[in-house]
């Protein structure tokens, strides 16, 4: 995807302006930066310029800088990105940039809001339960393939990007009723885990609101992690609640078998 | 009204302070013991820098050689640490990493697996057998991930987003914290039995860094205010390999994975300059030519390791070598070339993509480099400390009664130089540890009460700089002592430079005591930052004046003035702790005693 620069030294420096919104729970506008771009800069170093030279106070969260540790969720032109993954020469030459809050959390204060919600509702996802220890000294017999799809899952750096686009969340304030591409992941790394032997399904079905999902997949586009969230985790959880709970013969099957 | 009002204040048995591998790690533990533990977070609970480990935890499970053993790695720890580190807990990691492993797997870590389904591990730099267990290159955030997701069940109460700015003690113990939250900017006190530092290091004292906006040395120069002691603060760890172009990312970790997976180093040359310079100490167990190397990355038992695979002060210096001799690469580091195995094994692409995702997406969203057909361009970036608070070895209490410190914070495990993936598995052995013996201390040592006297004088000082919104700027003072470390005090050091960096770290102190910010208390980084400074400059001071006393080269440690270890500076830690005049005061305290049978094994293992 990027354009290649490992072999130019030229520093090239541009002024770019960057549009950022200032504010907190009362109210807020975009405040107008200036800002000398040199070679290979991300947003978040414009971001981290601007509060050493004519911001100090401006708020953003931030850790690792390198798409590690999903702290510096923003929306950039409009699109939910990490800042520190979103490199400055692919943006449009000449135009402004505007950085703003994710929408679908309350503001805290400029770029920062307030996710604990997502914190509250991973609580209640029941827990990882294993099955006894196949060996003597505590360990496990697992191979390679019957992890890979847990691991796919368990590369989310918890960003909430995909909380952030989700149109559940964003634009129907539906946080009581469903739990999120994020917690679907989370509930899938679980379920799919080789050594998991909790049943998380009617969870799913009553109280996560997995019906809610209606697959338009944006998630999955703005995951920096490129977990396949809808293919992969939604889709199969889907299905997994329909053979549960819908398909006619497992009815039947369960209706003669005593609950465990 | 009582003088506490002011203050949100809380009560724990145990108080954690940091929430990455071993605060969490501590946590567990202590409530597993049936005590009240808290964990206060300077970040969001998850994000610690605990996420950007990257290769694996050193455990000798023997999964993929059956010949490594505690005692092995035991005397892989103490050799790579120039015989400085405290035995005791050398022995304990060695001994206990593997339990700790395991345990991990039990609460959800889903590591690589081996070919006949047990934990797979991996070469590392110093480990003489396969000994890191891994997931790709993201370990350190599948175990903080696992950590995190246990710990919210175990009844915890948890602070996130919350910044500790004093230790509180009284009658000759610690008795709590004392902080601010970043969302509202309130002043909070945690009233507690007893109190683990697990904050991590002190990369941000220097300009160019793998570690992030936290690691401003806060536990460290907590702990030196109440009157502990730092040990070792002299040896700090440069990785041989961080990005270095472009500038902006800079310093960021590349994995010694990719070493260890079989990539070389190369200078503008396309020599393989490591084989040049073979320290004595490992002469008997690096690979005779580049076939044999690569025989023992592929498992070949038989095969010695590549130089590559030599412990990070040796490669860092050596890389270092070669960019002042002009044989460097076009923005001032060497070629680091996993791409050119692709001569030695089918689908070598899809391998590399496999084995090391994280490192092949970073560059090529950073850098735009396709790491498996190109080399990257790497160069050494600070990294980690080995020198810290001084514990005992058994218990991870400092000499303040109810303080107790694990993980990078600690000194002891790893002497003057740390082995890739001895971290995470510290991480967890001492986590442990400290977690439990801080719960056996609260049980007997419940909260006391705090000295409100000392709360308004630390509120006092935190609120100052909103009297000053013309004062200096926090953020260049820290950019120059970034500097004045990196030039100074860096990966060559000599008794001149470190003199004037002394100079200027004193002026810079003065400087902070005149910080101003602007805007009010609610998610100011501004104000933040000027109450980090003060714990840097700290760390910085210690660091400078621990590195001038040790006038020798040994691990992380290389002085231009005197380029050998010396036999006289074998027999002693360097102890640093603030003196009654309220200066630094320094001592040379003789190394841990080390049991005969220990002392057989390291012969042994020669």
């Amino acid at each position: 995807m990027a354009s290649h620069t490992a072999n130019s030294t030229e520093s090239d420096t541009r002024t770019v302006v960057f549009r950022i919104w200032r504010g907190d729970v009362n109210g807020g506008q975009f405040v107008v930066y200036p800002v000398e771009v040199t070679q290979g800069m991300v947003v978040l170093d414009c971001v981290h310029k601007i509060q050493a030279e004519q911001a100090q106070d401006l708020a953003c969260r931030w850790n690792c800088k390198a798409g590690k540790c999903g702290s510096c969720s923003a929306e950039i032109n409009g699109k939910p990105s990490l800042m520190c993954m979103t490199r400055m020469d692919m943006m449009p030459v000449g135009e402004e940039i505007m950085v703003e809050p994710m929408q679908a959390f309350p503001i805290i204060r400029d770029l920062v809001t307030d996710v604990s919600w997502n914190f509250e509702v991973k609580k209640k996802i029941k827990p990882f339960k294993p099955r006894k220890p196949d060996n003597a000294d505590g360990s496990w017999t697992v191979y390679q393939a019957d992890v890979e799809r847990a691991q796919e899952f368990r590369k989310c750096i918890e960003c909430f990007l995909c909380q952030d686009v989700c149109h559940v969340l964003r634009d129907h304030h539906k946080h009581d009723e469903f739990i999120g591409p994020r917690s679907m992941v989370f509930t899938a790394a679980l379920e799919m885990n080789p050594l998991d032997t909790e049943d998380r399904l009617a969870d799913l079905k009553n109280r996560d609101g997995i019906g809610y999902c209606n697959i338009t997949k944006c998630c999955t586009k703005v995951c920096p992690e490129h977990i396949a969230i809808t293919d992969n985790a939604i889709i199969p959880l889907k299905e997994r609640v329909v053979d549960e709970f819908y398909d006619p013969i497992t009815r039947l099957f369960r209706m003669f078998r005593p609950k465990s | 009204m009582s003088a506490l009002d002011k203050y949100i204040v809380t009560e724990h048995d145990v108080l954690i302070i940091g929430a990455g591998g071993a605060g969490l790690r501590a946590a567990v533990e202590s409530s597993a013991h049936g005590v009240r533990t808290a964990v206060i977070c300077k970040s969001l609970l998850g994000k610690a820098h605990t996420v950007m480990a990257e290769g694996g935890m050193a455990a000798a499970m023997g999964n993929v050689d059956d010949r490594d053993s505690w005692e092995v790695h035991f005397a892989d720890t103490m050799r790579g640490g120039g015989y400085l580190n405290n035995p005791v807990m050398a022995e304990h990691h060695a001994r206990e990493a593997p339990s700790r492993v395991r345990e991990l797997e039990s609460w959800g870590a889903v590591f690589d697996r081996t070919k006949d389904g047990k934990i797979l591990q991996r070469n590392f730099g110093g480990h003489r057998y396969p000994r890191l267990a891994h997931v790709g290159d993201r370990t350190g955030l599948e175990m903080l991930r696992t950590l995190q997701d246990h710990g919210i069940h175990q009844g915890l109460d948890i602070y996130m987003e919350m910044t500790v700015a004093a230790l509180l003690t009284s009658g000759g113990r610690v008795v709590g914290a004392y902080g601010y939250d970043r969302e509202r900017g309130r002043m909070r006190v945690w009233r507690a039995g007893a109190v683990v530092l697990a904050t991590g290091g002190i990369g941000k004292a220097f300009r160019i860094t793998s570690n992030s906006w936290e690691y401003t040395g806060d536990g460290q120069a907590l702990a030196y205010e109440v009157g502990a002691e730092l040990q070792d603060m002299e040896f700090v760890q440069f990785h041989p390999t961080g990005m270095v172009w472009p500038p902006s990312v800079r310093g960021i970790l590349v994995t010694e994975g990719v070493r260890g997976e079989g990539g070389v180093l190369r200078n503008s040359e396309g020599r393989r300059f490591m084989f040049d310079d073979i320290p004595e100490l490992y002469r008997n167990q690096v690979a005779k030519d580049e076939d044999e190397g690569w025989r023992y990355v592929t498992g070949d038992k038989h095969a010695q390791r590549p130089p590559e695979l030599l412990t990070r002060d040796h490669i860092a210096r050596c890389i270092n070598r070669e960019i002042k001799a002009g044989r460097g690469s076009p923005h001032g580091g060497v070629f680091l070339d996993i791409g050119w195995i692709k001569e030695r094994m089918p689908n070598a692409s899809e391998h590399i993509k496999k084995k090391l995702p994280s490192m092949y997406h970073q560059f090529k969203e950073l850098a735009g480099v396709d790491i498996t057909a190109e080399a990257m361009e790497v160069g050494p970036t600070t990294h980690y400390v080995m020198g810290g608070i001084r514990v005992d070895g058994n218990t991870q209490m400092c000499n303040i009664p109810g303080l107790f410190a694990a993980g990078e914070v600690a000194a002891g495990l790893h002497g003057s130089n740390r082995l890739g993936g001895n971290s995470l598995s510290d991480l967890l052995v001492f986590g442990q540890r400290a977690g439990e013996h801080a719960a056996k201390f609260a049980k007997s040592n419940p909260a006391a009460d705090v000295d409100v006297a000392q709360l308004e004088r630390e509120t006092a000082r935190a609120l100052e700089p909103f009297d000053r919104p013309n004062g200096e700027n926090p953020y260049s003072i820290q950019h120059d002592l970034q500097n004045v470390m990196q030039d100074l005090v860096g990966i060559v050091r000599t008794q001149s430079e470190m003199e004037q960096a002394l100079d200027r770290i004193g002026g810079l102190n003065a400087r902070s005591e005149k910080t101003g910010v602007v805007g009010h208390r609610e998610f100011n980084p501004g104000w933040h930052t000027a109450i980090d400074l003060r714990n840097l400059l700290t760390v910085a001071e210690a660091v400078t004046r621990a590195a001038l006393d040790r006038k020798e080269s040994r691990g992380a440690q290389f002085r231009d003035d005197f380029p050998t270890k010396s036999d006289e500076c074998s027999t002693f830690n360097t102890v640093i702790s603030k003196g009654g005049d309220g200066a630094m005061k320094l001592e040379r305290r003789p190394i841990s005693k080390m049991r005969p049978e220990l002392t057989a094994i390291i012969e042994k293992n020669k």
